[in-house]
């Protein structure tokens, strides 16, 4: 016992040496995933703890924890009140961590309550209609709904004020319509969006590149727009963007991590560097492939500003869409 | 289609160490399954990502998540009846009448029949799986949120069997369920109701919490009363082996609830908890002519045991024709398909035989070694009842509060199951049922999500709950298991009379 931890206390200073002079990981590393264990954050800290270790940045493995509720907040509200200070703790979020910061549905704590430390990869929302369906473009689609929005009932993986609500509002919003008249079908996630389509329950689903794919691939729904900035490669490369096909809006999901506002510069800088190197590395570049995610990095100060700009950005975005 | 898959999957099941891994799986299940608040949800998610960093191939992980599946199936029914404590939420309904057995000094028989009757279950599911996955997988994708709706209507209507001899209570009961069901986020709205600006509550209530708390904590309690007050208890384990007439007695119940059991658990929006409550209380609404139900009736015993068993068999329908969970635990089995870059779908029974067979094939395996197991474990796990309570009462309340903690991470959810076992010692206290709470707080979640979604869908019409074929069914059988039962008897009456 005493000679493995020797031998690990060893193996991190001299890394700690190589990485020049910045501090190294902690020994004993956790990423909290502030859901049940086959979720969104799940996958974001399996991505960070299987890649950190394949690519020998952490010596141990990472320990994945589940704290679930509130899609998050209460995690987030674990970090701030508890765990602020743990230099060890990486806590796993996304777009809809800051979708909810902007609704003020983490409890009485705001975006600057912890340190955003970069993000990994993404997904992208994707419009999809059933394979049946005769819309074969989102304009075809839009402009079929911007007729008869009431014929056209729209079901995403959440609540009002989801994510995937969100992309229905701004599919709405794209035909011309009001978003707060939109016959939105709150479904429990992805799986019951693809049966509903398929049973003609609903008409336009939103969800998730990743999720969508196999089910597109497999010719039981078509997915007509991605909402991303630029063409996706892969299996989706021949899918227009939304904006490709003239309109105004995207849908970025991306996939990052926090740490407590009482963590050291140092020890913040450890994380950031870690994630630096992490990116460029085969392994990493496996394991997010191997999670149908997007590449997509943003560290340190870059990451902090990019939180910030959404959660002002999905303020006026609910004002605007009557929340 | 052809069943070639299956061969492939027996001859990749077979293999020695895929045996083992099963029977590995089926021990760790049972043990899963019988320890309050850990459930098969938690127990797979632990074992994933040792599976994954062992570098077991796909087929081997996928065998060794499924033992642990069924065999938590298993396991559930263990604390139900000996403690009255649920094991997992598959598992509540079996203490109704599981644990009254126990008391009466015939806990032996009632692990037996229970066993006996979750393997029927667990292969019947099975061979529904084999031979009618895709026909199924269709007609469930026909359920929307109006036939859902009308799902738990007849649900609610099976209901009218628990009510018994005090209907107000029941009702009280069923109420108090249905409100603490609406704590948390407004499924549609996405607004936050009775959460006291409470982030723990903001996901509402957890129903391992809700049962936990209303199980073991107020049974601990009644069991620390009896103690100051001197009550003796049970200490007789009885025969621990079964009476051909108890099996014929319970053979009605266990394909009933194998039956019921399956297709909820094809139907991808309801779980183990629905499947188990829905054939308890039909099979109440059938059998129950004396009143002996709730009082250690085998077939109250065996009719949720087959019901569970067999809905976990169910689940994996959509799971591998439509690759959408049918249930929490199949959605992490989902998760670990795509962690090896597997996609499930229609296509996986012809692109990968060797795992939908072996996965198929590991679950009639799966079932023969639980039964196995479960002969000699019944021996065993019985003299728990021969535990004074000094250890007894201090163990359940370990048990719940690290099972809870363990799968919460938070001093408040423990907190919420200690004051729900609070109310629930009281309720017992004042003479109340805990079916009837447990009930009306599952149904009525699925119940109002649905009903908001089907209104969300039809633009406010009422019209739309009467639209399908699969909703007038659902409409026709409610009123006859509402009515039916008091009719015939009115008209038996009538007959007698005449005579």
């Amino acid at each position: 016992m005493n000679a493995t931890f020797t031998k690990f206390a060893l193996a991190g200073l001299v890394s700690a040496l190589l990485a020049g002079g910045a501090v190294a990981l902690p020994q004993k590393t956790e990423c909290l995933a502030g859901a049940k264990p086959g979720g969104g954050f799940d996958v974001t800290c399996r991505l960070a703890a299987n890649s950190l270790l394949a690519a020998k940045l952490i010596e141990q493995p990472m320990v994945v924890t589940y704290m679930e509720g509130g899609v998050g907040a209460i995690a987030y509200n674990h970090v701030v009140g508890k765990r602020a200070a743990d230099p060890s703790l990486i806590v796993a979020a996304s777009t809809g961590s800051a979708l909810l910061l902007a609704q003020g549905k983490f409890g009485s704590h705001d975006e600057n309550a912890v340190r955003w430390i970069g993000a990994l990869g993404a997904d992208y929302g994707v419009i999809v209609v059933s394979a049946d369906s005769p819309y074969k473009t989102l304009k075809e689609l839009s402009d079929a709904y911007g007729a008869n929005p009431a014929s056209f009932p729209i079901g995403g993986g959440g609540a009002v004020g989801s994510q995937d609500w969100m992309k229905a509002a701004l599919i709405a919003k794209g035909a011309g319509q009001d978003p707060k008249k939109m016959r939105y079908v709150a479904l429990e996630g992805g799986g019951a969006v693809l049966t509903s389509l398929e049973g003609g329950h609903i008409k336009i689903g939103a969800g998730d590149a990743s999720e969508m794919v196999k089910h597109h691939l497999a010719g039981k729904v078509r997915i007509l727009a991605v909402m991303s900035p630029e063409r996706l490669t892969g299996d989706l490369a021949n899918i227009p963007t939304t904006r490709e096909q003239g309109y105004d809006f995207d849908w970025v999901i991306w996939r990052g991590y926090y740490t407590g506002a009482k963590v050291s510069d140092a020890d913040y800088a450890a994380w950031t560097d870690a994630f630096g190197k992490l990116v460029q590395t085969p392994e990493f570049k496996a394991e997010l492939a191997a999670r149908g995610l997007f590449p997509y990095t943003l560290i340190g100060p870059a990451f902090d500003a990019k939180v910030k700009s959404d959660v002002l950005r999905f303020k006026t975005l609910a004002k605007e869409a009557g929340l | 289609m052809t069943l070639d898959y299956l061969w492939t999957g027996f001859s990749v099941a077979l293999s020695w160490q895929n045996l083992l891994i099963g029977l590995v799986g089926c021990f760790l299940g049972t043990i899963i399954g019988a320890l309050p608040a850990i459930g098969p949800i938690n127990g797979i998610a632990l074992l994933l990502p040792i599976a994954y960093t062992l570098g077991l191939p796909p087929e081997s992980t996928m065998i060794l998540l499924a033992a642990i599946y069924t065999g938590s199936e298993y396991g559930g029914r263990i604390s139900s009846i000996l403690l009255n404590v649920p094991g997992d939420a598959g598992a509540v309904m079996t203490a109704l009448d599981g644990n009254p057995l126990a008391r009466q000094g015939r806990a032996g028989e009632a692990l037996m029949i229970s066993g006996l009757s979750s393997f029927v279950g667990g292969i019947i599911g099975v061979v529904g799986l084999t031979l009618f996955a895709p026909f199924l997988a269709s007609l469930a994708i026909g359920f929307g949120p109006a036939e859902y709706f009308v799902l738990m209507v007849f649900a609610f209507a099976t209901l009218g069997s628990m009510v018994g001899s005090q209907p107000v209570k029941t009702l009280i009961g069923c109420v108090l369920g249905l409100m603490l069901a609406t704590v948390g986020l407004d499924p549609t709205s996405g607004a936050y109701r009775f959460t006291f600006d409470s982030p723990e509550l903001g996901d509402g209530i957890d129903f391992v919490v809700l049962v936990i708390g209303l199980f073991s904590i107020s049974e601990a309690m009644l069991m620390l009363e009896s103690h100051a007050t001197g009550t003796s208890i049970v200490g007789k384990v009885g025969r621990t082996f079964v009476r051909w007439k108890d099996v014929v007695f319970t053979t009605g119940a266990t394909l009933r609830g194998s039956i019921i059991g399956f297709v909820v658990g094809v139907l991808p929006g309801t779980g183990a908890s629905v499947a188990s409550a829905v054939s308890y209380t039909l099979e109440k609404r059938v059998s129950d002519r004396d009143g002996t139900f709730g009082k250690g009736d085998m077939r109250g015993l065996a009719s949720p045991e087959a019901a569970n068993n067999s809905c976990a068999a169910g689940a994996f329908v959509p799971m591998l024709t439509l690759g959408v969970p049918g249930s929490g635990t199949t959605a992490v089995m989902l998760g670990a398909l795509m962690l090896y870059n597997i996609q499930p779908g229609p296509q996986l029974f012809a692109e990968r035989p060797e795992i939908v067979g072996g996965l198929i094939a590991s679950l009639y395996i799966g079932n023969v070694l639980l039964l196995l197991l479960n002969i000699p474990f019944v021996g065993i796990f019985s003299r728990l009842l021969l535990l004074p309570n000094w250890i007894l009462v201090p163990g359940i309340l370990v048990l719940s509060v690290v099972g809870v903690y363990s799968t919460h991470a938070s001093v408040e959810a423990v907190l919420l199951m200690l004051g729900i076992g609070c109310m629930g010692w009281l309720l017992r206290k004042l003479g109340f049922d805990m079916a009837p709470i447990i009930l009306g707080f599952v149904l009525g979640k699925v119940m109002e999500v649905n009903l908001r979604n089907a209104l969300a869908i039809s633009g406010g019409e009422l019209s739309i709950l009467f639209q399908s074929h699969i909703s007038i069914i659902l409409w026709v059988l409610a009123a006859f298991v509402a009515v039916g039962p008091w009719a015939l008897q009115r008209w038996s009456r009538r007959r007698a009379a005449r005579v």
